[in-house]
């Protein structure tokens, strides 16, 4: 068994692409050795910045006789389809292919019996086909080249049994083609010349000689600990950021963090700022003291070792946040010289939307939108709401949009609103609102509970949605460019995290009424109901259930929705709903039936019962069950007491059974037939109150 | 010729210039002097877009001032400017070896890659109005940008046939860091030893301020606009004319119609719609340039 070694060196590899790099390089080649026969224990793949490496453990030093058939055309299929198969499968004519039989008819084969041999002579190919197939998020070509890669491609390592192989990739144009070899180089500028490789273990322990850790994952956790470390030495605790990690450790062969000092005078600005600046544009990690608040203190981790101990660059790195933070500072100095409400002429000149107007429109619309969801709520979750806060809150709420800090880092939108309006003195829940609004974000983002920030957030998402809706711009298949879908499912959980009672229809009216355009509320209902069985699939609820309770009426009441559907599938977890699905899909599809067979019983059914014509005692005694269950179910209803209303059904499961053990429906008296076909038919009305038993699952 | 890192380290603004026009003269580049009008980066000059495009290898350098109406702070910014300075490079096609020689000229500039961390961070580069876009990186220095680096695959809606590399270094920014200055206006413009030592401030402090007035407060749109609708219909009479097509003048008047874009949008009287628009009728003129240049070609 050998190994087989791969190495790509290139110019540097973007960081966010070179997991799946690695992955893929793998992939592709582990496929081409298969199809070639060479069967191995296994692969590895390796990422950096500028190096892509793939190892392919125990494969075989001489490869076996393979033998490769490909089915043909029909035996007699047209000429054109013929001359394909021969000319795909590299034969001259018919004669050379095989005709088999099989179970849709006889075919042509083309069957091709290659010789095995040793497996160095095939690997050269196996590696330029594998190169030639990777491909990158963006590509580029490069000097006077037509071959595409991430980046400029500058040797290629390749050795097997700890051999080099020979080959040789084609650049195209005047380039001259890169010859495959054993030799690399360490890192830029931490070693110098080239390096020759053997074998695998050698190369990783050749290129940790020449300052390149190879392996991502230990990249990783070498930056992991270090920081760790270092934060100690420091007295500060770090902010535990594994994305920040892999990104980092995609950007340096050779790790070193180092600590460097914030400034003092920098120390006064919002955490989320200096967090921002370190994190996002620099890359740095940022600390905490003891009480978990900022503590002046960075790591930056960088790609060199000097031989000052990296003085110089700790002093370039803290110059650099420096000016960052200087800049910050100007912003947020010059922002707060001007109050919220004056920029609101400012959100005139940004459109939202071609269709949808402008922010200035569209901070107008979520007020008077909020101010309908507090005025619609019934629980009396805003009883105590100063309905003027959440107006001005609503009308705040994108004013920051245009202050300098957002334009600068957009990621803090909210967030510094909430600081300006902090700043002028505006009420608490005013400002939290302001910066409350944009959640939840996302699934594991915290969702708002202060009613100010959930009037706005709400009314923020009524608006987006019934907007789209209103152009028509709805999201589909996988297409969902203005996030709907995300606003939809935000609105769901601060309706249900919160426990609001509202009407959807009567809420999405408000928002086309400060849309001044109609859109199709049901379809937009409908959507939140898709949404919703998305939300509440993980608490297990299910979605047949939901289907169920919203068919009937088009529920619009979420609380009350969902308060429906639990009670629903307790109540068809029991033995009496169980039976008593069996009893009404029984009762169902008689009527359906018959139905079916005589045009104009659904109308001639519809009607009142026959009282006379109820001849057993089965059939009487299930009329009046069906009455009474009937009436209970409607007052628990009415007070949504939905077990309440459960257990009235469960009242019926007796009274069904006995009927259908008892009572012949189709008899040949015509009107006894239809009285029974009635009760039948009230069977499923009464129940259908409850939910549209039709549309659940088994 | 001397080896650039025999040259001693540039001490002031302008012998930052020197220093990379002597290194890059000495990789093969023609020095070439500024494009004399208003432009929003070196990219623009003709150096760069047109001779990007077609099969003739071209190698060349020079500082080009950039104006970038919307970036004018009144100069109480101390690290932002509406008038910069950029020193561009543009090597075609691009050699192998183009990284180690652009680290050497960070050597001739006084930045020792041993003593620093130098990383290449992705940055790809798209101009919308130029219909122009590579791949490349920001240079980064002790995690300072000091280099925009590109490959160019495309220029004015054209795929290039050899590919451009294209170093652009932001002046001010960088002398700012070799200079230890934490405002611009504080460079050293020349020597301190100079007969009459200035510093960057006492030469662009006021034409900062001015400008920013006029960017953001005094420039007349109505003006504006006429300019960019002339220089449009200029262009397009020059590349339709059946007397032949003039590229290159041509070129000035895209290049006009861009910088009166650029003010307008600083002014706040372009909607975020009739934005792309106009940044679309810019693109139109470069396509058109772009590909009468090549017509031309002999």
């Amino acid at each position: 068994m050998a190994k087989l070694l791969l190495e790509l060196l290139s110019e540097e590899i973007p960081a966010r692409m070179q997991a799946r790099a690695a992955q893929d390089l793998q992939r592709l080649l582990a496929d081409r050795l298969t199809a070639m026969g060479l069967a191995h224990a296994g692969t590895r793949g390796f990422a950096g910045p500028r190096r892509l490496v793939a190892v392919v453990d125990g494969l075989p030093r001489v490869r076996p006789d393979v033998e490769e058939e490909k089915r043909g055309p029909r035996v007699g299929a047209p000429e054109n389809a013929i001359q394909g198969f021969l000319k795909g499968a590299g034969l001259q004519s018919l004669d050379q292919a095989e005709k088999r039989s099989t179970e849709k008819g006889e075919f042509w084969f083309a069957v091709t019996r290659r010789k095995g041999g040793p497996t160095e002579a095939v690997l050269p190919q196996i590696l330029i086909d594998t190169i030639r197939a990777m491909s990158w998020p963006k590509s580029m070509k490069w000097g006077s080249g037509t071959f595409a890669w991430v980046r400029p491609l500058h040797s290629i390592l390749a050795v097997f049994d700890g051999k080099p192989l020979p080959g040789q990739l084609d650049l195209g144009g005047n380039m001259p083609p890169l010859k495959f070899g054993n030799r690399t180089r360490g890192h830029r500028f931490l070693s110098s010349g080239q390096i020759t490789i053997d074998e695998v273990a050698g190369y990783i322990r050749q290129l940790r000689a020449a300052r390149v850790i190879v392996d991502p994952v230990e990249r990783a956790a070498v930056i992991r600990a270090k920081v760790e470390t270092l934060c100690i030495q420091a007295g500060v605790k770090v902010q535990h950021d594994e994305a920040l990690i892999d990104e980092v450790a995609g950007l340096v062969e050779w790790p070193v963090p180092l600590v460097g000092t914030i400034d003092a005078v920098f120390m006064d600005l919002p955490p989320e700022v200096m967090v921002t600046s370190m994190r996002t544009h620099q890359r740095y990690f940022a600390t905490l003291r003891e009480d978990g608040s900022m503590a002046d203190k960075f790591v930056v981790v960088a790609n060199m070792i000097t031989t000052d101990g990296g003085t110089e660059i700790i002093a370039g790195n803290e110059r650099v946040l420096r000016a960052r933070l200087a800049d910050a500072r100007f912003f947020w100095d010059q922002d707060r010289k001007i109050r919220l409400e004056d920029r609101l002429p400012a959100l005139k000149q940004i459109v939202f939307h071609a269709r949808l107007g402008t922010q200035y429109e569209r901070v107008e619309r979520i007020a008077a939108v909020a101010r309908e969801i507090v005025a619609q709520e019934k629980s009396g979750f805003f009883r105590d709401v100063d309905v003027n806060h959440v107006e001005q809150a609503a009308r705040l709420c994108k004013a920051d949009l245009v202050s300098g800090m957002v334009g600068e880092f957009p990621e803090l939108q909210g967030t510094m609103g909430r600081y300006y309006a902090r700043h002028e003195g505006l009420p608490g829940e005013v400002a939290d609102a302001i910066g409350d609004h944009y959640s939840p974000r996302g699934v594991g983002d915290a969702c708002p509970t202060a009613p100010v920030s959930v009037a706005v957030a709400l009314a923020d998402r009524l608006d987006t949605l019934t907007g789209f809706w209103s152009i028509k711009e709805t999201p589909t298949g996988s297409r969902d460019p203005f996030g709907l879908r995300r606003a939809a499912l935000g609105a769901i959980r601060l309706v249900l995290e919160n426990g609001l009672r509202l009407d959807l229809i009567r809420a999405f009216s408000a928002a086309e009424t400060a849309h001044a355009a109609a859109t199709d509320r049901d379809d937009l209902l409908a959507f939140f109901e898709d949404r919703l069985k998305v939300q509440v699939r993980e608490q297990g609820v299910r979605h047949d259930l939901i289907d169920a309770v919203f068919a009937l009426s088009g529920e619009d009441d979420l609380v009350r929705l969902l308060a429906r559907v639990k009670a629903l599938q307790e109540f068809i977890g029991t033995d009496d709903g169980r039976d008593l699905l069996v009893a009404y899909n029984r009762a169902a599809n008689i009527v359906r039936a018959e139905e079916k067979k005589e045009k104009g019983l659904a109308a001639k059914i519809a009607g009142a019962l026959g009282e006379k014509l109820l001849q057993q005692a089965e059939e009487r005694a299930l009329a009046t069950a069906l009455a009474s269950a009937d009436a209970r179910a409607a007052t628990a209803l009415d007070s949504e007491d939905f077990a309440g209303a459960m257990a009235a059904l469960a009242e019926l499961r007796k009274p069904i059974d006995v009927f259908f053990d008892r009572v012949t429906v189709n008899t040949d008296q015509t009107e006894l037939r239809l009285n029974r076909l009635k009760l039948l038919a009230r069977i499923r009305t009464t129940i259908d109150r409850v939910a549209d038993f039709s549309r659940i699952e088994g | 010729m001397p080896s650039p890192t025999d040259s001693p380290k540039p001490t002031c603004f302008q012998e930052l210039v020197l220093a990379l026009q002597h290194y890059w003269a000495g990789e093969g580049c023609v020095v070439l002097q500024p494009y004399d009008m208003e432009m929003g980066a070196g990219t623009f000059h003709t150096a760069t877009t047109l001779r990007a495009l077609g099969p003739a290898p071209w190698r060349a350098c020079y500082v080009q001032p950039s104006r970038r109406p919307k970036d004018g702070r009144y100069g109480d910014n101390p690290n932002r400017l509406q008038h910069y300075y950029q020193f561009q490079v543009i090597l075609k096609p691009s050699p192998d070896d183009i990284l180690d020689r652009y680290f050497g000229s960070l050597r001739a500039i006084g930045i020792d890659p041993d003593l620093h961390d130098l990383r290449l961070v992705e940055d790809d580069w798209e101009s919308p109005t130029l219909g122009a876009w590579g791949l490349g990186w920001e240079v980064w220095c002790d995690g300072m940008e000091v280099t925009q680096f590109t490959y160019f695959q495309q220029v004015g809606g054209i795929e290039v046939e050899l590919v451009s590399g294209e170093i652009t270094y932001g002046l001010e920014r960088l002398a700012m860091y070799l200079f230890d200055k934490k405002s611009v206006y504080e460079l050293p413009f020349n020597r301190a030893d100079s007969a009459v030592p200035v510093t960057y401030g006492e030469v662009f402090l006021r034409n900062e301020r001015e400008q920013s007035a006029y960017n953001f407060e005094r420039a007349d749109t109505e003006m504006l606009f006429r300019h960019f609708a002339d220089a449009e219909k200029e262009c397009a009479a020059l590349l339709g004319n059946s007397n032949g097509k003039l590229a290159l003048p041509a070129y000035d008047q895209c290049i006009k119609a861009s910088h009166a874009f650029n003010m307008l949008d600083a002014r706040g009287v372009i909607s975020v719609t009739e934005r792309q628009a106009y940044i679309g009728r810019v693109r139109a003129l470069a396509k058109a340039c772009c590909e009468a240049w090549l017509e031309g070609r002999t």
